[in-house]
């Protein structure tokens, strides 16, 4: 095991970037593919006492395929009013975000894109991206309905990144660096009260925070209850309307891969990242089990953030607005002014 | 709503009808078999069954049609076509006068015009027309779904009996005549 | 643009071209100050129950008019009853409310009934009230699943539709037709009943009120949907009387009126122990409330007259053809929708000379020029699910 990562160590600069763009398009497109199957055909459909695809494939496991070869065998529509090329590129700036995010989130000891002091301030700077992203689908469609989709969808963002980062502050300061790394590792070494068997979650320490965090996170999806730019009672699609086709299959796929993506992070924010109690996290079998470790923690999270998007009806976005700005930012700053005290005191 | 927040709850509504899908047995038998703990039919691999009564497709049975012309009046769409002709047949009792019957030559339904109301079936004074519960008739072409004489007899085969009434009923039970 | 030249030095294309720049300059000043939006909901819009095209003038978030303009749908009901015998009308009367589908029948067929002077034996009005509660079951649980996906959550349509089939599967076996049963007669109904209905039909009951509870746990106790319902499109119960609101609209603003109570004929709902549900607030939820309640009251009232249905004849002597005598009449009933009513003119002929079709849902949305200004854009979705219009009976 160890021999084939010291040669994985000797490969020139541009065979590891290769090895690494091919294992970030990888992690997002696989993740993203399993989240859509898993959560969206299966496990909602049982919610809602139904069974969901079952024809293409065994149990309906290759419906994904089945779309993803519609969607790209369909016209590509440009409406006659609108920005071509800000038309054409909002999908893949919202895509870009996701793969930039992606970088940040190690998946073993050895096995990380980038290992950086920044960590979490990158990822936190680069999830802002996707607004723009949104913003300028919602304008370059030249439609009222998109305009519509697009302006709430621009509000809401901006409101809650600040919970977002917020609730991550606290986690900082009890981890004492922003590097992604180094939050998993005083997580798995760390002990509540002397007793070191699962580590130090800091679920247990930051609840308060995680809570935060998953309700901010299903805002920055506009999943519902915060789907009012995409209300599809209102808005059709809100400022996915006047796409069709693959560029359409952009942004779905963008969305299930951002859930994927913030899943990953919050897994290692909060629920110790790929280390497993039991297992020393330095030990090299854990460059093969991290990942899948991770699989497992971004498929309970995104369950969860799933099954409250198809029981909740969605927030008016005055109500929205509130909630962020008079209820989760104070309950943030509250959290680290706590945070901040004991780790001072202790 | 007590203690517990209705947003809890209800997450609870939609949990619970996950797991009752996924296990549909209950805790006595943990194995996973959604198939059978959804609503799903899935059609065409199984089907229900309707009920007796259920409005499918009109059969006829010729014997007992006088070409009276009532349920091609009665109908609301006017999509019974009936053209027939009078004929000799023999005398009921040896020796007496030939008789005058009406022949049907034609008798089609157009189920492409049909609102399956049931009005054709009801006034008919001989009993003459019948529902079947069979409903998988749909055809590539609409000129297809002119069902003629033959076709409208051979519906008669899937006709089911008439159901014993609820207790209290005065109504009589029909019979299907035998084809 | 400043240019310090003189027009000699200017071509006369580029002396043009400078001043129409001057001029769209003046005009952006002037454009800087928006007029409103005018946004265009429907006619092909999931949120409208079919082809109802609403105009809505808006200023950034908030609507200032709204013009709902309906006839996308129009069938020509009552022209066409003029050429049909009543049997036949009694058919195409099925297709008005599409949702609830007995419960179309029952007010004409009650008009025709009134002109003979001809009153169906006790065993049919029995039935006829058994039939006409379970369409509205199968009309309210339809809205209760889909109010809560006009807000926003997709869950509780589909428990909607799974409810439901039972009470289609109940009608269909009893009359033929899961949406068209066709199955009242002038005199009394059709057919009896097939043996082992009253069963089914308790059981069915029972599961009916299962998901009652359910959605009251899924929709009604949830907090968003009540920040999203509680205190939108407030009917002041004065307002709401002119316009012609009637229903579970009304009801839901306070005012005590329900014509199965007050003016019943033909059918035999004060035979049981039933109640009217009101709720003072007028507002959204208010109206989602009471369709809950009423619901549950429909179950309760279809036990009750299940316990005592008397046994007899099905239909009274009535001619094989049937020639209403001359006159005029009006009965309404209280529809799932509202109150429907029929005003029949008779000359003594197989067909009557004029069928005027009072709907429910043509005057619940009248009151939506006046109800949705200065609202939300989501608001007006809000409102217009709580009404509960079905486009079949607002244009017929």
């Amino acid at each position: 095991m160890s021999a084939s990562l010291n040669i994985l160590g000797e490969l020139s600069y541009w065979q590891q970037t290769g090895i690494r763009v091919g294992a970030g398009l990888a992690a997002v497109l696989l993740i993203a593919g399993t989240l859509v199957y898993l959560h969206l055909f299966k496990l909602v459909s049982f919610m809602q006492s139904r069974l969901g695809p079952m024809e293409a494939g065994p149990f309906g496991s290759l419906q994904l395929l089945a779309e993803v070869g519609k969607f790209l065998q369909k016209e590509d529509i440009f409406p006659r009013k609108a920005d071509r090329f800000v038309f054409a590129a909002a999908p893949f700036v919202v895509l870009m975000s996701t793969f930039l995010l992606v970088v940040v989130v190690p998946g073993g000891p050895d096995a990380w894109f980038i290992d950086t002091e920044l960590g979490i301030y990158l990822a936190m700077a680069v999830s802002s991206v996707s607004v723009i992203g949104i913003l300028m689908a919602g304008w370059g469609s030249a439609s009222k309905y998109s305009m519509l989709g697009g302006l709430r969808a621009t509000g809401q963002l901006i409101a809650y990144e600040l919970p977002l980062i917020l609730a991550v502050i606290g986690v900082v300061i009890q981890a004492g660096t922003m590097n992604m790394q180094g939050i998993v590792f005083a997580q798995a070494e760390g002990s509540i009260f002397g007793w070191g068997g699962i580590g130090n979650p800091y679920i247990l320490t930051q609840g308060v925070a995680f809570l935060i965090f998953m309700v901010a996170m299903q805002a920055e999806l506009t999943q519902a209850p915060f789907d009012m730019p995409i209300a599809e009672s209102e808005l059709v699609s809100g400022y996915m309307t006047e796409y069709s086709g693959m560029r359409f299959l952009l942004f779905f796929i963008g969305e299930f891969a951002t859930a994927g993506v913030f899943s990953a992070i919050a897994a290692v924010l909060f629920l110790g990242g790929w280390s497993v109690p039991g297992i020393d996290p330095n030990d090299n079998i854990m460059n093969v089990l991290g990942p899948v470790v991770m699989l497992v923690k971004i498929v309970g999270l995104t369950f969860v953030v799933f099954w409250a998007r198809f029981t909740f009806p969605r927030f008016r976005e005055d109500q929205l607005q509130r909630l962020a700005w008079k209820v989760l930012i104070p309950l943030a700053l509250a959290n680290i002014v706590v945070t901040g005290i004991l780790k001072v005191a202790f | 709503m007590g203690l517990v927040p209705g947003l809890i709850k209800g997450l609870g509504v939609t949990g619970g009808t996950m797991l009752r899908t996924i296990f549909p047995d209950g805790w006595k038998k943990p194995i996973p078999n959604p198939v059978k703990g959804a609503e799903t039919v899935q059609y065409p691999h199984e089907k229900e069954a309707p009920p007796a009564r259920a409005r499918g497709v009109i059969a006829l049975h010729e014997e007992n049609c006088t070409a009276c012309m009532l349920c091609a009046r009665e109908c609301p769409d006017w999509c019974i076509y009936i053209e027939g002709h009078k004929e000799k047949a023999p005398p009921r009792r040896a020796g007496g006068k030939p008789r005058k019957v009406n022949a049907i030559d034609r008798f089609d339904i157009d189920f492409a015009l049909c609102m399956f109301c049931g009005i054709c079936v009801d006034v008919c004074p001989f009993d003459a027309l019948f529902w079947s519960p069979e409903y998988e008739f749909s055809e590539p072409r609409i000129a297809d779904l002119l069902h003629d004489k033959s076709r409208l007899s051979e519906w008669m085969e899937t006709v089911p009996e008439f159901e014993p009434y609820e207790a209290g009923s005065e109504a009589k039970v029909k019979k299907v005549p035998a084809t | 643009m400043e240019r310090a030249v003189s027009d000699a030095a200017l071509s006369n294309r580029e002396q043009l071209s400078y001043i129409a720049a001057q001029a769209a300059d003046a005009r952006v000043n002037v454009e800087l100050e928006t007029e409103g939006m005018t946004l265009n909901i429907g006619p092909q819009h999931p949120a409208t129950h079919g082809t109802l095209r609403i105009i809505a003038k808006l200023d950034g978030e908030q609507v200032v008019a709204v013009d709902p303009v309906m006839g996308y749908m129009h069938r020509g009901y009552e022209k066409l009853a003029e050429v049909r015998t009543y049997p036949q009308v009694t058919t195409l009367i099925n297709r008005i409310d599409w949702v609830g589908s007995f419960a179309n029948e029952v007010p004409f067929i009650l008009t025709a009934e009134r002109l003979m002077e001809v009153e169906a034996p006790p065993r049919a009005q029995w039935i006829r009230t058994i039939l006409f509660e379970m369409s509205r079951i199968a009309n309210i649980t339809l809205f209760l699943g889909d109010m809560g996906l006009q807000v926003g959550a997709v869950t509780p349509a589909f428990f909607a539709f799974r409810d439901r089939e039972h009470v289609l599967n109940l009608i269909e076996s009893a009359t033929g037709g899961r949406f068209h049963p066709n199955f009242d007669r002038i005199g009394g109904i059709k057919d009896d009943l097939p043996a082992g209905w009253i069963t089914e039909t308790r059981r069915v009951m029972k599961k009916m009120r299962k998901y009652c509870d359910e959605i009251e746990i899924l929709v009604e106790g949830n907090e968003i949907f009540q920040a999203r319902t509680r205190g939108i499109g407030v009917i002041p119960a004065n307002i709401g009387l002119s316009y012609g609101l009637s229903g579970a609209n009304i009801r839901g603003s306070g005012v005590d009126w329900d014509v199965r109570r007050d003016n019943p004929c033909g059918m035999v709902h004060n035979e049981t122990d039933w109640k009217v549900w009101t709720h003072p607030d007028g507002d959204s939820f208010a109206r989602f409330w009471v369709r809950l309640q009423e619901t549950r009251e429909s179950t309760r009232i279809i036990d009750q007259l299940l316990d005592n249905i008397p046994s007899g004849p099905i239909m009274a002597k009535v001619p094989r053809i049937i020639k209403v005598p001359a006159g005029e009449a009006y009965v309404e009933t209280e529809n799932p929708l509202g109150v429907m009513g029929y005003y029949v003119i008779s000359k003594g002929e197989l067909v009557p000379y004029r069928v005027k079709i009072r709907s429910a849902s043509f005057n619940n949305i009248s009151i939506t020029p006046w109800l949705l200004k200065g609202v939300y854009v989501p608001d007006i979705i809000t409102i217009l699910a709580s009404l509960y219009f079905i486009l079949g009976d607002i244009d017929r």
